[in-house]
């Protein structure tokens, strides 16, 4: 819900009384519902019970991104309650009640900044309405303290439990109208608040996916090709059906809208067998039994050599299609003073959620009910109508935490898998993946090839860049966030800039990976742009600065980069980072630096490594400046999301790819697809430079720049310019 | 078959196949679910539980074998002095982002803490290494090890 359907809607900002108190909300739904004469509470995201505590309702989907706990923040803040008082109850889906509910692209913040401090302050002044009506005096009598409102004249107070009831009356006023806080007075926005069910991790209470558990319950084990799309020619089910505790086999064939070559592949019920069992572990053993042979599909002649071969092939050939040609790029770089010209690749890679897929669902009555760590319900939920072919109001689907996101649990594979398999068994099923089935059925990160040209004048200046980006289709289009924008820094910084673009056709599913797209041109364009600096043997920092010019702002919405402010947090990150000191590191040792603006976030990284001489590479620390706006609404989660965004880009730098051979992933779990461990982590100091723009988000736009700043600080460490990742000894030994 | 386990010093009944690891028998049979699945390969600490007070991986321990071993889980940290503190420092640090792994994380500092109590960073690095965080927050974790043993924190 936008603010803007808030203002359309005043009239039907709802109040509910009941036994419980005051329930208010806000309804998008039409006038009919309006007119019901049995007012009731939709939407609702705010109650207060006679005891004065106040239960706040978090719209969106929990993964760890912390935003169970950010938003009602925001609610409170304006409701002027002691945060001791509230109680966050996590909502369904309902869209019809919050609009679009999801965890992505660091929206949540810019999109309810405005918006849910509004809810709070319509609260607020229904409640300092019914105690002017109780005192016979006008509203701007009154003032509130947390939990509390006063009649300044006489000093008189009213819980706002005592309230609650009396404001059925009230009618709601227009949240436009409202005049919010000043930010000084803040008692919660700002303050470090711990997540709210911080008890609950720390005590191993249920609270994710994995944990939910209903009555007459069965478990799910299910097998997939590992040729994308292959279908079951043979499974031994009356093998798996023989294991003690299996109930039933299930064969599945697939939904052919979610099949390569006309589909959209691995968004719906792909070729399976699932097992059904008492206990999950006898789910697993019967699954293992199975033995399934898989039908030939023509995915299976894929490869990641095949595809750098492709790559190679098409760059050497003329581009399929221009996407940006400012000035004269081939003219630009024989006028140049110095050229340089480099191939740079990145992999596939997973998102590795630590909590591997799974779902739960039970059918009831004609009514489908799903438990589901989803990023991304509403969509889950109609993808799960179409494919069991039931209506989408027969679905509830209640968000649980997710042990992780990344952009995983954008993709509701698992919560359609795990409806069909409810309904064919007949009982209510958590189906689970194993680690390698999740490895092995990601939604990738997909890989890219870029071929740069660039060049500098003899004052140093970077005149000529010329990318031709290689990159995968899929059906003819280009494949999920597989992408580039015709605007990538530094086009528009630069008078000369070619950017070309081939396509390899691929049939893997790929999508959102933290940051995505950024995660991996970033490490592209701030390597290259490195390489330039020194080129032009520039101070890479002060290169960088350059470039940016002296504009506050370089084009228009929605693709204006504010230049000025990319500035800002390069000059911060130079200092405390102690930049300009860095020529008194020892032998092996190097600084790099790297800026990146996404997700509306600029931030800027420094990075200190040392190289040993076999190779190995060890951060020693990064620095970050950034600049999300003029609030931080908690510092905590703001602090976490950061520090762990760039501890998450360095693994993915240091470590990780997913390969295909035979048109299979090669890697299964942790053995051979690594993750970052505590021993290879590093001090994150973090400086938020406090702008005048309103707050944005911060689950992604910290992580792109950690890449090249590391790959930036090994070549000063080194000599050595990595240009394509992981980073392996073999590129770095001595 | 009928296996008797002494869980966080209870004793506690599954009848269930001898070789079931006890990570699903306490998951799935007897309804503890704060032990966690991540990998079933020993490669990620999630399912670190206490088997007489050594930090395991409960993925790779057949119910079967288990015999009057006495094992600790997430669950019973509460009561364990130790295991408190190292709660306690989770919670004022906020260590968790999403939270999945630090069930592992905590039984995996609390055996390292009851041992040595004033681990070094090279001896918070052994014995934490394995143990997987995907949200990356070894920094807090760290942070929140040093807290809970009364040690200077950066």
């Amino acid at each position: 819900m936008t603010y803007h359907d808030l203002k359309a809607n005043r009239r039907q900002v709802l109040v509910s009384v009941s036994a419980g108190g005051l329930t208010l909300g806000f309804s998008l739904a039409g006038k009919a519902q309006a007119q019901d004469d049995a007012v009731r509470p939709l939407n609702a995201y705010v109650s207060v019970a006679p005891n004065g505590i106040v239960t706040i309702t978090a719209k969106n989907p929990e993964v760890g991104q912390g935003i169970k706990t950010m938003l009602p923040m925001l609610i409170a803040e304006e409701l002027d309650v002691a945060w001791e008082d509230v109680r966050i109850v996590q909502a369904d889906n309902d869209p019809k009640a919050f609009g679009r509910q999801f965890a992505g692209g660091s929206m949540a913040t810019p999109l309810h900044w405005d918006e849910l401090r509004r809810v709070g302050a319509v609260a607020r002044a229904m409640l300092i309405q019914a105690a002017a009506t109780a005192w016979n005096c006008g509203p701007a009598d009154c003032v509130t303290a947390p939990g509390e409102v006063i009649h300044k004249p006489s000093g008189k107070k009213r819980s706002y439990g005592s309230l609650a009831l009396a404001c059925a009356s009230v009618t709601p006023p227009d949240p436009k109208s409202l005049t919010l806080k000043d930010p000084k007075t803040y008692r919660i926005i700002g303050k470090p608040m711990a997540q709210y069910d911080v008890e609950k991790i720390v005590t191993g209470q249920p609270l994710f996916g994995i944990d939910q558990v209903r009555p007459g319950m069965l478990y799910a084990s299910i097998v997939k090709a590992p040729v994308f799309g292959a279908k079951v020619a043979s499974a031994d089910v009356e093998a798996a059906k023989a294991v003690k505790g299996v109930k039933k086999v299930i064969v599945i064939d697939g939904d052919p809208n979610g099949l390569f070559p006309t589909g959209n592949i691995g968004q719906g019920l792909l070729p399976s067998v699932a097992v059904v069992a008492d206990s999950w572990w006898a789910a697993k053993k019967g699954r293992d039994r199975l033995n399934v042979k898989w039908a030939d599909h023509p995915t299976q002649a894929q490869s990641t050599k095949s595809f750098a071969e492709q790559a190679a092939a098409l760059n050497a050939g003329a581009p399929q299609r221009n996407a940006r040609n400012d000035g004269d790029v081939a003219a630009a770089l024989k006028a140049s003073a110095k050229t340089v010209e480099a191939a740079y690749s990145y992999p596939f890679l997973s998102h590795a959620n630590l909590e591997p897929q799974n779902c739960t669902a039970e059918f009831k009555d004609g009514k489908l009910e799903i438990w589901a760590p989803t990023q991304n319900p509403e969509p889950g939920r109609q993808l799960t109508a179409r494919t069991l072919g039931i209506k989408p109001e027969d679905i509830t689907v209640h968000m649980v935490r997710g042990g992780g996101g990344f952009g995983r649990r954008l993709a509701n594979d698992y919560m359609v898998e795990a409806a069909w398999v409810a309904r064919e068994a007949g009982a209510p099923v958590k189906l689970l993946w194993t680690r390698e089935d999740d490895m092995a059925h990601d939604h990738y990160r997909p890989g890219g090839y870029h071929y740069l040209k660039g060049g500098v004048d003899a004052q140093g200046n970077l005149i000529a860049l010329q990318d031709h980006f290689v990159t995968f289709s899929q059906n003819g289009a280009i494949a999920a966030s597989a992408g580039m924008p015709a605007t990538e820094f530094p086009a528009r910084f630069v008078p000369n800039v070619k950017y070309d673009v081939s396509m390899i056709p691929m049939a893997i599913p790929t999508g959102p990976l933290r940051a995505p797209g950024s995660n991996a041109l970033s490490f592209v364009f701030q390597s290259f742009i490195d390489e330039m600096a020194h080129a032009a043997g520039a101070d890479p920092l002060a290169f960088q600065i350059k470039l940016l010019g002296d504009q506050a702002v370089v084009g228009q919405p929605p693709a204006a980069f504010g230049a000025g402010r990319m500035r800002g947090v390069l000059k911060a990150a130079g200092e405390m980072s102690g930049w300009d000191k860095r020529g008194k590191l020892p032998k092996g040792e190097g600084m790099g630096v790297a800026c990146y603006y996404s997700h509306q976030g600029y931030f800027a990284e420094v990075a200190h490594v040392a190289v040993a001489d076999d190779g190995s590479v060890k951060v020693k620390k990064v620095w970050v400046a950034a600049d999300v706006g003029h609030t931080i609404i908690n510092p905590h989660g703001a602090l976490n999301q950061v520090q762990g965004s760039v501890l998450d880009g360095v693994s993915e730098a240091l470590h990780q790819q997913i390969t295909i051979d035979g048109g299979a992933v090669q890697q299964s779990n942790f053995t051979d697809y690594p993750l970052m461990r505590i021993a290879e982590s590093f001090p994150v100091e973090v400086k938020f430079l406090k702008t005048e723009f309103p707050p944005t988000g911060l689950g992604e736009p910290a992580l792109p720049p950690a890449l090249p700043a590391v790959t930036n600080a090994i070549f000063a460490a080194t000599g050595k310019r990595i240009r394509s990742l992981p980073i392996t000894p073999d590129m770095l030994k001595a | 078959m009928a296996y008797t386990l002494n869980v966080n010093g209870k004793a506690l009944s599954a009848d269930v196949e001898g070789d079931t690891p006890l990570l699903w028998v306490l998951r799935d049979t007897l309804g503890m679910v704060g032990t966690k699945y991540g990998c079933g390969v020993a490669a990620c600490g999630a399912c670190t539980v206490h088997v007489d007070g050594q930090a395991m991986r409960s993925c790779q321990i057949p119910v079967e074998s288990i015999g009057k071993a006495k094992i600790s889980t997430i669950e019973g940290m509460s009561k364990n002095a130790v295991g408190k503190k190292v709660q306690a420092a989770w919670m004022e640090l906020d260590v968790a982002q999403c939270g999945y792994c630090q069930a592992g994380q905590i039984m995996s500092a609390t055996a390292l803490l009851a041992k040595t109590p004033k681990p070094t960073d090279a001896q918070i690095d052994e014995a934490m290494n394995g143990n997987i965080c995907r949200c990356a927050t070894y920094v807090r974790i760290r942070a929140a090890i040093k807290r809970a043993s009364g040690q200077k924190e950066a």
